[in-house]
């Protein structure tokens, strides 16, 4: 079966528009952050280069890109270099299976707004996760510095921490939905969305993905009151930089998929779906950003404590409720 | 198109288990393992198991050697140079072992292979056959991983 050259064009094209889309929208929600925070804390923020600071971004590229590349003399130079990229590449790639669009009809052919709509999206997604952490833990590792290594240490045992909370969350959607893929997740949103339904698994997922993001009241693997810097200490330059930009990648990938789970992904009256999308993804943002000028950090064994206290019993609760309702309801 | 990439993927997996197996340094065999992992899920993609696939990379790459990893940096292991060399006692039931593992392969790579499926495996299928057909044994699994963990918390408990 020869693939059809017009569905190759256009996939390719997709993945083009996505990253560009999501690379302008992590650097400028780096502006967004400093701007919305000074303003929570009533200071001006970067309004210095261009109009209103909006060049701001391309002024800290051209920064972190001209930057000397240092690797300490006892680290482990290969790991050190890699370490970054392995934090980015996971964010970057879970955004393949979000759906971000109603389905276009452009001459008489369905053309679905997502990447790759895998039967085991979900699946994808907790797996992408998961290796992310690589990333932080390597890095530090690399480093040979104290202050790095704490960082990664406290990045593994956060993982650990929230992981299993966050899949569980997940179940129910999974279990209302009746799939793993997520288009067939946003379809069964059609009607009403899943966090009329599960508005504790909504809230057990939003904790955990804060805590994924490594945002303030979990920033533990880079408190920096403690640690300097964390697990990034070391680091200089753009591979500074990629670790950066991957954090402020995975807000907006977090939350887009937070808006499919549970807020009925590009579904909503009136306007086209992909302003829906992206209006909820980046309210998710604009939550984030507001939680870190609004709360303190943890410590890392309350967040351990937490997570497997709390979280996993509420979500293992929740996973019980939804079955039997499901079953006294004939849903199932 | 299909046999290409699983000769690559066959190729880094094979690769990457060897130098996880001779490197001496802890944190690079993991490294090397999760590689090694990540190409036998591409392989398992391409037999059209994505579900065995993705829990090969949420199970053993994205929770066991994140544990490992974990242990070997809270417990200051990565010093290859102050590691011991195994010896040829050590060795020796590895390489027996192995050597009948990749023996009974070739045998049983050159008797007819059943059929290749085509559908691929379903989310649904793959389901309905764990709970079901294999229930029971499901259930025992679960009860044996059960005492592990009341093990371990005994072992851990005691001062």
């Amino acid at each position: 079966m020869m693939p059809d050259p017009v569905e190759i064009a256009f996939v390719i094209a997709k993945i083009g528009m996505v990253l560009f889309v999501i690379l302008t929208l992590a650097a400028y929600l780096v502006y967004a952050e400093r701007r919305l925070l000074a303003w929570i804390q009533d200071r001006k923020g970067p309004n210095r280069v261009g109009p209103q600071g909006l060049l701001q971004p391309l002024a800290d590229l051209v920064k972190l890109l001209t930057k000397e590349d240092v690797c300490p003399p006892a680290g482990d130079r290969w790991l050190f270099f890699l370490a970054p990229a392995m934090a980015a590449i996971p964010a970057i790639m879970t955004f393949a299976i979000v759906p971000f669009g109603a389905p276009l009809r452009l001459a008489g052919r369905d053309l679905p707004l997502q990447v790759a709509d895998l039967n085991v999206g979900l699946l994808l997604f907790m797996a992408l996760s998961s290796i992310a952490v690589y990333g932080v833990a390597l890095g530090g590792w690399a480093s040979n510095s104290k202050y790095a290594l704490l960082g990664s240490l406290r990045g593994l045992a956060q993982l650990i921490s929230y992981e299993l909370s966050m899949g569980l969350s997940l179940v129910p959607a999974v279990m209302l939905a009746r799939s793993f893929r997520l288009s067939d997740i946003v379809a069964a949103q059609a009607g009403c969305w899943f966090i009329l339904y599960q508005p504790l698994a909504f809230v057990v997922f939003l904790v955990s993905i804060l805590a994924e993001c490594k945002r303030i009241p979990f920033d533990l693997p880079e408190a920096e009151g403690e640690l300097v810097a964390g697990f990034h200490t070391e680091y200089s330059g753009m591979r500074f930089g990629l670790f950066f930009v991957g954090e402020y990648i995975n807000i907006i990938v977090l939350g887009g998929l937070a808006a499919t789970f549970f807020l009925g992904g590009w579904h909503g009256p009136v306007l086209p779906g992909i302003l829906w999308f992206w209006g909820k993804a980046l309210a998710f943002a604009f939550l984030f950003i507001w939680i870190r000028g609004t709360l303190p950090r943890l410590r890392y064994d309350q967040l351990m404590h937490f997570g497997w206290k709390v979280l996993t019993p509420l979500a293992l609760v929740n996973i019980l409720a939804t079955a039997w309702w499901l079953f006294l309801t004939g849903g199932a | 198109m299909g046999a290409l990439l699983f000769y690559i993927l066959a190729t880094v997996m094979v690769v990457a288990t060897v130098l996880a197996i001779t490197g001496r340094h802890p944190v690079h065999a993991i490294v090397y393992l999760v590689t090694s992992f990540f190409a036998l899920a591409g392989i398992f993609f391409l037999l059209l198991a994505p579900l065995v696939a993705m829990f090969e990379v949420i199970i053993y790459a994205g929770a066991v050697m994140v544990l490992f990893m974990f242990v070997i940096m809270m417990l200051d292991l990565g010093h290859p140079e102050s590691g011991v060399r195994p010896g040829w006692r050590q060795w020796f039931p590895a390489l027996v072992l192995s050597a009948v593992i990749l023996v009974s392969l070739l045998l049983a790579a050159g008797s007819p292979a059943t059929a290749p499926r085509t559908g691929g495996e379903g989310v649904k299928e793959f389901a309905t056959l764990l709970y079901g057909r294999y229930g029971v044994a499901i259930e025992i699994i679960s009860l044996q991983l059960l005492f592990a963990v009341v093990g371990a918390l005994y072992l851990g408990r005691r001062r």
